[in-house]
């Protein structure tokens, strides 16, 4: 038995504990491993895959989740002084996002929404060309296939779908390999959403088509209690991770704010999802502790309390303290962390600057793949119409 | 040479490009088993197997959807919306999805989904069986959409329209599904380029315009109307986006009259942006304003009443001697 499958009969304690046992409405338990005292609980299955993290890793995951804030904060400054359209900010995601960021193998393809900046970080896309999208250059910024990291998708969930269709042709790769005996390793999906976006059409569609299909998917769906100004109460009655029952696969609530437990839960999912077991559906219990984007107000729809309560769960307070604790990073590693921060903070920020501005040419070069007479058409006329402001120029000169 | 109907020649080019490429798949509602409500997939589950021919769950933005992942794993999906007025709930799919990931991702990526989708009326059908939605894709840039008169283009355009890198929409004319046509199978020939139109008959005095289910209907105007003694031009139009406004301007310098006829409401449809340019390109050569006939501003009324709907051979002849009487 490899470490990817489970000990018998822990699926089914699994499924007690997580979507089956609890009826609608009823709160579903939810799997935490750190504390918000920075204290390391245990959990009767995933224990096992938090024993796999080893002291590096943690240290890996501190570090990646202190670069992610700080360049979360170099975006906001930058939008507010002018230089980026907008920003999403993920404060208080980070555990979320680096844990199940983490938990991916790079052979695994990831959908997000458009605030997965941690688990773009962790799949090494350029900080820098990230910010492509919110300065206005690009609709994308980066080469998805690079890092088997989607471009980001603003139409809320459409993307759960793209997921579930990458997921199948997975699937059907791996057939062909099996046929020509081939060793590529076995890979799964992430498919990144919110609590907000659970309530549109396309996520529930991708949860049909994923059980009916037996896709391996999993869907982390970060509830961080708010889609713009509207709770998590509004978009629905039971617990989101519940939901997974009624499609007929296993659904999770983990402690978002809890990095050890997400990598751990989702670990165990790709696991399951590789192995042909079926999609899974992560709910990471979380918190989206500043504004839902750089135009909004949270003091029009939220308290301050509320606030305030979850900075006491704050996921990098929560891993300090226990490697502290244990002893497994010393004041040096903390400094060298804010040391890189800044450096991060620099790069980012000269980098903005440096963005290139596209020529539309562009733009008209990619609307199809193939040749297009009208575009050819249109791009002539451009062409004809800029030259005149030119030869105007020579004129005036 | 072989004599098939449309729905028979759309099934023997998906026979073809299923057996041609291995990573072609279909997939859409009731086309496995059944064959689709058209039968144009039958028998085409027992040769390919269901990883190949899917019987999807209801959901039709689900099957656009999860065919834009396939594609993205280079797979080449061709998705079967049942019928026109479903296409409805894979619109923001296609609109805000499948048209543009080639362009934001600056080429990068690649989506090449087909949607067969059968429209049009005079089948006597109910609500949302009838319909033209033609002119709601058009207007997304990114997208393609062509629709075959005939046999012989249903089995070629079908076959280019799959090898296409680009996402297209292919428009089946249900009613002309029984029509038979000879199809050279071993031989495109002019289908070979599925995004031009076809001057179908030649004339002199007057162009008349058409694509898919109409076709037929233009071509019996003009003979009708040779009785007459005019000799009309037939464009089949064959492709919606791109459109091969060279096709209609050359004809249009030749017979100076323009008619274009579709089941679309006029309103906002197709025949609005070949008039325009038309209008633009070759104004000094009309003899008279472009005529538009097509569906009224309303929505696909009742079948008992669908034929007072549909532009017919009247119709277009009404138009016919307008254009001719200035
Ligand atoms: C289809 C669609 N409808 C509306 C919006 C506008 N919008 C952007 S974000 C958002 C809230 C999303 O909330 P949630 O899914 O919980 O994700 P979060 O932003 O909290 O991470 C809304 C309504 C959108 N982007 N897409």
């Amino acid at each position: 038995m490899g470490s990817t499958q489970l000990p018998p009969g822990t699926e089914e304690t699994l499924a007690a504990t997580t979507a089956a046992a609890a009826a609608p409405g009823e709160p579903v338990e939810m799997v935490q491993l750190l504390g918000p005292d920075g204290k390391l609980g245990s959990d009767p299955i995933f224990s096992d895959y938090a024993k796999r993290i080893d002291p590096e890793k943690l240290r890996v995951f501190y570090t990646d989740m202190a670069r992610i804030r700080r360049f979360d904060q170099e975006a906001t400054a930058l939008q507010r002084q002018g230089e980026l359209a907008l920003w999403v900010p993920l404060t208080g995601q980070e555990a979320a996002q680096i844990g199940s960021g983490h938990a991916s193998q790079p052979q695994d393809y990831i959908f997000p929404t458009y605030r997965e900046h941690g688990v773009a970080l962790v799949r090494n896309v350029d900080l820098a060309e990230l910010l492509k999208q919110f300065r206005g250059v690009s609709n994308g910024g980066w080469d998805p296939r690079e890092n088997n990291f989607h471009l980001y998708t603003l139409v809320l969930a459409a993307q759960t779908l793209h997921a579930v269709g990458y997921a199948m042709g997975i699937q059907r790769d791996q057939k062909l390999a099996a046929a020509e005996d081939s060793t590529d390793s076995k890979a799964a999906v992430i498919a990144y959403f919110g609590d907000g976006a659970s309530s549109e059409g396309d996520v529930h569609e991708s949860m049909v088509f994923a059980a009916s299909y037996n896709a391996p998917v999993v869907f982390f769906c970060q509830n961080n209690h708010w889609a713009i100004s509207v709770p998590t109460e509004v978009q629905t009655k039971v617990p989101l991770a519940n939901r997974a029952k009624g499609y007929g696969f296993p659904g999770i609530r983990v402690d978002g704010n809890d990095v050890i437990a997400v990598h751990a839960v989702t670990e165990w999912a790709l696991e399951h999802a590789r192995e042909g077991r079926g999609p899974v559906l992560i709910e990471a219990y979380t918190y989206r502790v500043g504004a839902h984007t750089t135009a909004d107000d949270p003091t029009k729809y939220r308290e301050s309390a509320e606030e305030a309560a979850w900075r006491e769960k704050d996921p990098l307070d929560r891993l300090e303290k226990y490697l502290r604790a244990e002893g497994l990073a010393d004041e040096a590693f903390f400094d060298q962390v804010d040391a890189d921060g800044d450096e991060l903070a620099k790069y980012v920020r000269s980098t903005t600057h440096g963005l290139e501005v596209p020529d539309i040419r562009e733009a008209f070069a990619n609307v199809y793949a193939e040749q297009h007479p009208l575009i050819a058409e249109e791009l002539a006329w451009f062409e004809e119409y800029s030259a005149g402001f030119e030869s105007d120029e020579e004129t005036a000169n | 040479m072989a004599t098939m109907t449309i729905a028979k020649a759309i099934n023997e080019g998906l026979r073809a490009s299923l057996t041609k490429n291995p990573k072609s798949l279909l997939m859409g509602e009731d086309i496995g088993h059944l064959g689709g409500v058209y039968r144009v997939t039958d028998g085409l589950i027992k040769e390919f197997g269901d990883e190949r021919v899917l019987d999807t769950p209801l959901a039709e933005s689900g099957i656009v959807g999860t065919a834009i992942g396939l594609a993205l794993r280079g797979y080449s999906p061709v998705c079967e919306i049942q019928f026109d007025g479903f296409v409805y709930p894979a619109f923001n799919q296609i609109t805000t999805q499948l048209a543009k990931i080639h362009a934001r991702s600056l080429g990068k990526l690649t989506v090449p989904v087909v949607i067969r989708i059968p429209y049009g009326g005079g089948i006597g059908s109910i609500e949302h069986h009838s319909e033209s939605p033609e002119a709601l894709f058009a207007h997304t840039a990114g997208l393609r959409i062509i629709s075959p008169s005939n046999a012989h283009d249903a089995y070629w355009m079908i076959q280019k329209a799959i090898e296409c890198q680009d996402p297209v929409i292919f428009f089946e004319p249900k009613r002309r599904y029984w029509l038979k046509g000879e199809v050279d199978v071993e031989n495109a020939g002019l289908s070979a380029d599925p995004f031009k139109a076809h001057v179908v008959r030649e004339g002199t005095d007057a162009t008349i315009v058409a694509y898919g289910p109409l076709v037929p209907v233009a071509l019996a105007a003009a003979n009708a109307a040779s009785e007459d003694g005019r000799s009309v031009e037939v464009i089949d139009l064959r492709s919606i986006s791109p459109l091969d406004f060279d096709t209609v301007e050359a004809s249009v310098k030749k017979t100076g009259r323009l008619i274009v006829a579709h089941e679309a409401p006029t309103f906002g449809g197709i025949g609005g942006e070949i008039a325009a340019r038309i209008g633009e390109r070759a104004f000094l050569h009309l003899e008279a304003p472009v005529i538009r006939v097509g569906g009224f501003h309303m929505p696909y009324p009742v079948a008992k009443v669908e034929e007072d709907y549909l532009p017919d051979i009247d119709k277009i002849l009404e138009a016919l001697d307008r254009s001719l009487a200035y």
